[in-house]
């Protein structure tokens, strides 16, 4: 009962983090019509927002210490933060601690930047080439972002830890009434809260806007809302700047779960792809069930029992299910006819 | 009509075989002639080929091509293993293997069309690495790789760690240490490896080639500008996207084989997606549709990662050395950004650039500069033939 | 029709032409590759000799790959100068500048730690640059695959940092060669220091990276803490690259096990060690002990990456920029003074044994494979940071001390990760040469 309750949780978590990488994509596929490979890259980039802020915090002067000495026996340089000087020990401690939490600021006005850029820059020029050009493209943006970010920060990943009060556990058992062991950490907690409010903001925007109704008209058919004379263009620059945004506060948030390291990006490119075409392409709904899904089943498919029921299960069960589910539901959980069909 | 159209493929295919042939020459300048890089350009080539029958002509972009490298690299280590050291069973049973893992993946998948097709694939392909890298590891040899080793002497050794090779055998074949591979005697290393791989090469090529001037290859074309008309017309367009496949998955199955036969090794990582995507982006690059195009971006891909990542800092400063001391450091600094260990950059920048200014890849590039050139003839020429109808 | 049947007649006859034009000129290359006259392969012409340089570049082990091409350039440095680092402390003092007469000369390639990419990198080392030996990498299965390539091609491999049991044991050639230990010593060395710090008695869970390495890891871990009363409750392999590996850490909670076993290397290490410490394994106590955690094997560069979480944490490593010998000293002053940190333990290993081949050779007086596998095999010597140390003839394995190291509770720097715990001695982590299977077979000079 105990393991179940705990992989339901590992599950939602899980999906949580899956719903909101393949969100923004789905956004992108569903209005731009683009095959967006550098939406990794996106989440990659917001994660390092939290490290580059954390390292702001820290930028320090050097200040030669006699008494203690370094690796090579020389006196000691040691680093005084300018932020100590600047707002005192405790504030810039506080900082320091919360430079994750913070780090969503950033991310979300760097990730803005980033993403109107992209749009007017270069992917404006591809809404109307085959997906094979966009594909090539936006792979080719990844592995430049990816290795800009290798040359400032290394190929090693970069902890980054989580503000003191939630670094450890909660004792999730105790609240509904299960056992000692029945333990998650804060941290991952607060990510699940985090992503359900991003995605239900996106779904607000979307749902009770007049901007969102326009993006989903959109969705529905571009020709038409284009004839309507609506400028389209400068909205579609706007929900590619949000789907960047979104990729990139969720990185952000990430970091104290996953070490950031540069090629986060690639390792998550397959699998959001994976969420979103299960859950129906350019369907945000759809994509959310299929990240909570997925990740439940992940969770599951790990459990010893099960491996020792079917051995290699819990390597390949994200790619069955997708079969599974494209062979009996055509267009995945949720998806339209005609979208990305050709 | 017709006859200008044989003519020019003739020509394009007399050319094709000449240049591949003269490839250690003609790559010789730019240090690209030695027979480990000849070989890869061969086999990838092949590989392209085969990948742009599928997706050149029907636009049925496949993200899981890498699954029969796999099988084929395989097969080929356990033909080595089992039967001979000749390659040439190695190759026929991989390819056929290849063909029927084709016929089943693409059975399941060609059910679906556009991007979930891709993800099916997509979904086999990782499957099959997965399962290779762990659960299968009594086949696959895991990790580690399947290689060939010197035969068995002791029967509780596992066959992955000896092999029998019953027909070598039987014919009393002597071996000291592990056998290399051959064919008919000619050892499938160096220079006559990638003469055997050329000529491989040039037969996909010809085949390639007639089927897409077939009628075969004009109804996958038909599929790929409008499928839902030919099923109005009552025709079934299934079979004829199966067989592409198929074939394209041969063509993949004998890649790995040749992979496997001039380097004796098979590892899981051939079938990863990042293996999968090299083949689309190979033929990307060089020109979706074109014959000659996927294997340009083969050469193009494995040259970049042989050569460009072996710029290193000692060689980029000894060529600036011309240049004054400070100047050699700074351009030292800004060319290792994108050699040697920065060569993923120059391939992603690669990748932006031909697709942004040459959206027909690196053959349009060609077709420019020569009609240039043809435009220039005709000026000369005052007009004196009229202008060649476009294709 | 007709005209149709035709062409493809004379197409074939010209691809036939083609395809003899081919078999025609194979001779005049195949052998100017290969039978260059000097009795093995790239004999050295000129005065100066290829050394080939094969770290990763890319991907993951990108960081570990540029600290080992720093340790080879300035070991390529060293040899030439005749002194310097730890060269001046070696007790072989055949090296005088240069080998054999000649100046070394380098070149490098990406192995993207990928099998592929590695054999393919190595051999146009060897076959376009004329690299006499190759050197390098940052993983077992990467090194087992070069090897065998070096094997079939007929020059030397020095393996670089690869800790898998198989590149010296059932995978062994006669033209490679490891000065790294692996994971079998590594057991040896760690069972009794758990068993002093842990007490008897305890049950392990195991998570075990599902490829060649983990398998070997786990059962070297469970037949090492075995004869304490130490019992397995559940080994449960886990997907390379998982990323996430919550769904593997919540059954630990409940399967009354007190301790945990990452057998994980690099980024699995770095993710599962950093989310087991936030699942709280660490504050809890089951069976009445304090719940604890051991990753057989550290990586100081990858341990960095884990942040505080391994405070505390036992591991082994085959050497740390801490130790106190003359050896380890004059090394990590030669390479901070050049590169301003310390150096890791994949520049130490590959540094030593870039120092190890030039030296073979110099004593062998000749670069030819079979020769200098000779002047290595049973080669005892001292003064390269691991104290005596000796090249086994048997399985061409290093055997010297071991380190057991824990994660620093209070760092002074962020170098300052890992405190070396005990160093344990040759004697007790050495075993048959059977043991591990494998046959060398001959050496092949190519």
């Amino acid at each position: 009962m105990d393991a179940i309750f705990l992989q339901v949780l590992n599950g939602l978590d899980k999906g949580g983090a899956y719903a909101l990488i393949a969100l923004g994509l789905t956004l992108v596929f569903g209005t731009l019509g683009v095959v967006n490979f550098a939406h990794g890259a996106l989440f990659m980039l917001g994660a390092f927002c939290a490290v580059a802020l954390q390292r702001m915090f820290s930028v320090s002067y050097e200040r030669i210490n006699e008494d203690k000495q370094d690796f090579l026996g020389n006196p000691l340089k040691e680093q005084i933060s300018y932020m100590v000087d600047w707002v005192g020990e405790d504030a810039a401690a506080f900082l320091q601690d919360y430079s994750v939490p913070l780090s969503i600021i950033l991310a979300a006005l760097f990730m803005a930047i980033v993403g109107i850029v992209m749009e007017r820059g270069l992917i404006k020029h591809f809404y109307k080439r085959p997906h094979a050009d966009q594909i090539l493209v936006t792979f080719g943006l990844a592995i430049v972002i990816q290795e800009l970010v290798r040359h400032y920060f290394g190929a090693n990943p970069i902890p980054q830890a989580a503000p003191q009060v939630v670094s450890g556990a909660a004792n999730v058992g105790s609240w509904v009434g299960l056992g000692e062991n029945v333990i998650y950490p804060w941290w991952r907690l607060v990510y699940f809260v985090f992503s359900a409010i991003i995605i239900f903001g996106v779904f607000a925007f979307l749902q009770f806007t007049t901007f969102g109704m326009v993006v989903r008209a959109g969705m529905q058919d571009r020709e038409t809302v284009g004839l309507l004379g609506i400028n389209i263009e400068q909205r579609f620059t706007v929900v590619f700047g949000l789907a960047a945004v979104v990729a990139g506060v969720a990185g952000a948030m990430y970091t104290p779960v996953l070490p950031p390291d540069y090629h986060m990006g690639m390792d998550f490119l397959v699998l959001s792809f994976v969420v979103v075409v299960v859950g129906g392409m350019g369907s945000l709904g759809g994509a959310v069930l299929a990240g909570f899904l997925l990740g439940i089943l992940q969770s599951f498919a790990s459990m010893q029992a099960v491996q020792e029921l079917l051995p290699g299960i819990s390597q390949i069960i994200i790619y069955l299910v997708a079969v599974i589910v494209l062979l009996t539901l055509p267009r995945g959980l949720m998806g339209r006819k005609g979208v990305m069909e050709d | 009509m017709q006859n200008k159209t044989a003519l020019k493929d003739i020509t394009l295919f007399v050319g094709f075989a000449a240049v591949v042939l003269c490839l250690p020459i003609i790559l010789e300048p730019i240090g690209a002639n030695y027979p480990d890089l000849l070989q890869k350009i061969a086999i990838f080539g092949i590989f392209a080929i085969g990948f742009n029958i599928l997706f050149g002509l029907t636009g049925y972009l496949s993200f899981g091509h890498a699954a029969f490298i796999g099988v084929g690299s395989y097969m080929t280590l356990w033909s080595f293993k089992l039967l001979t050291m000749n390659v040439v069973p190695a190759i026929l049973f991989s390819v056929i293997l290849a063909g029927l893992f084709a016929y089943l993946i693409g059975y399941v998948s060609l059910r679906r069309s556009g991007i979930y097709f891709s993800i099916l694939t997509l979904a086999f392909a990782q499957m099959c690495y997965s399962l290779a890298y762990s659960v299968l590891t009594p086949i696959t040899n895991g990790e580690t790789g399947l290689q060939t080793r010197a035969i068995r002497t002791n029967p509780e050794t596992s066959l992955l760690d000896a092999d029998l090779r019953i027909i070598d055998q039987a014919f009393g074949v002597l071996e000291n240490g592990v056998p290399t591979t051959n064919f008919f005697g000619m050892a499938m290393s160096g220079y006559t490896g990638f003469y055997f791989c050329a000529v491989l090469l040039i037969i996909c090529f010809f085949i390639a080639q007639r089927l897409t001037r077939s009628n075969f290859g004009m109804m996958l074309k038909a599929i790929k500008s409008n499928q839902n008309r030919l099923n109005y017309t009552g025709i079934h367009t299934r079979p004829y996207l199966i067989a592409a496949f198929v074939i394209s998955g041969m063509y993949a199955g004998l890649a790995g084989s040749l992979m496997a036969a001039t380097d004796p090794i098979a590892g899981a990582e051939r079938m990863q997606w990042t293996a999968s995507g090299e083949v689309v982006l190979m033929t990307i690059l060089g020109g979706v549709g074109t014959l000659v195009g996927p294997v340009l971006g083969a050469g193009l891909i494995k040259y970049a990662e042989q050569k460009v990542s072996s710029w290193n800092e000692g060689i980029l400063e000894s060529f600036f050395s011309f240049l004054p001391e400070t100047l050699q450091h700074l351009m030292t600094n800004i060319g290792s950004l994108f050699v040697g260990e920065g060569w993923h950059t120059t391939l992603g920048l690669m990748f932006m650039i031909i697709v942004i200014f040459l959206p027909g890849g690196i053959m349009e590039g060609i077709q420019r500069i020569t009609n240039i050139f043809r435009r220039k003839s005709n000026k000369d020429a005052k007009g004196a033939s009229a202008p060649q109808p476009a294709e | 029709m007709s005209e149709r049947k035709d062409i493809t007649r004379r197409r074939v006859i010209k691809s036939g032409a083609a395809a003899a034009a081919a078999a025609g000129a194979t001779p005049y290359f195949f052998t100017r590759a290969f039978a260059d006259g000097h009795g093995y392969m790239n004999a050295p012409k000129g005065d100066t000799v290829t050394f080939g340089f094969n770290v990763p570049q890319t991907g993951a082990y990108a960081d570990e790959g540029a600290d080992e091409l720093r340790a080879y350039e300035m070991a390529v440095e060293h040899i030439n100068a005749g002194g310097g680092g730890m060269l001046d402390t070696f007790s072989s003092k055949a090296l005088k500048g240069g080998v054999n007469g000649k100046t070394v000369k380098f070149v490098t390639g990406d192995t993207q730690t990928k099998s592929d990419a590695a054999r393919a990198s190595a051999k146009r080392m060897i076959e376009n640059d004329g690299a006499i030996m190759i050197t390098g990498g940052s993983s077992s299965g990467v090194a087992i695959a070069v090897q065998g390539l070096c094997q079939e091609a007929g020059v030397i491999f020095m393996s670089g940092l690869t800790h898998s049991n198989d590149t010296t044991g059932k995978d062994k050639r006669a033209n490679g060669f490891r000065h790294f230990f692996n994971t079998e010593m590594t057991g040896a060395a760690l069972g009794p220091v758990l068993n002093n710090n842990y007490g008897k008695d305890r049950k392990v869970y195991h998570l075990t990276a599902d490829y060649t390495w983990g398998y070997s890891q786990e059962g070297s871990m469970i037949k090492y803490t075995q004869p304490y009363g130490w019992e397995t409750v559940a080994a449960v392999k886990t997907p390379v690259g998982a990323g996430d590996f919550s769904q593997f850490i919540t059954p630990v909670l409940s399967s009354g096990a007190d301790t945990l076993v990452l057998n994980h290397y690099g980024k699995d290490m770095v993710n599962s060690l950093t989310q087991a410490v936030q699942f709280g394994l660490r504050d809890k106590q089951v069976n009445g002990k304090d719940f604890t955690i051991v990753v057989p094997l550290y990586s100081r560069l990858m341990a960095q990456g884990a942040g505080a979480n391994v405070k505390g944490i036992f591991g082994s490593t085959n050497w740390h920029w801490s130790l106190q010998d003359e050896g380890s000293k004059a090394f990590v002053k030669a390479f901070g003074t050049k590169y301003g940190f310390p150096p890791s333990q994949a520049a130490h290993t590959t540094y030593c044994q870039a120092l190890l081949y030039a030296d073979a050779c110099q004593r062998a007086g000749t670069f030819k494979p079979s020769e200098v596998g000779a002047a290595l095999e049973g080669f005892k010597f001292d003064g390269l940071g691991n104290g005596p140390t000796e090249y086994r003839a048997e399985d061409h394995q290093c055997f010297k001390d071991v380190l057991v190291v824990k994660g620093k509770e209070n760092p002074t720097s962020k170098f300052d990760v890992l405190e070396v715990v005990e160093v344990t001695p040759r004697a007790k982590v050495e075993y048959a040469p059977s043991l591990l299977g494998g046959e060398l077979g001959p050496y092949n000079n190519g």
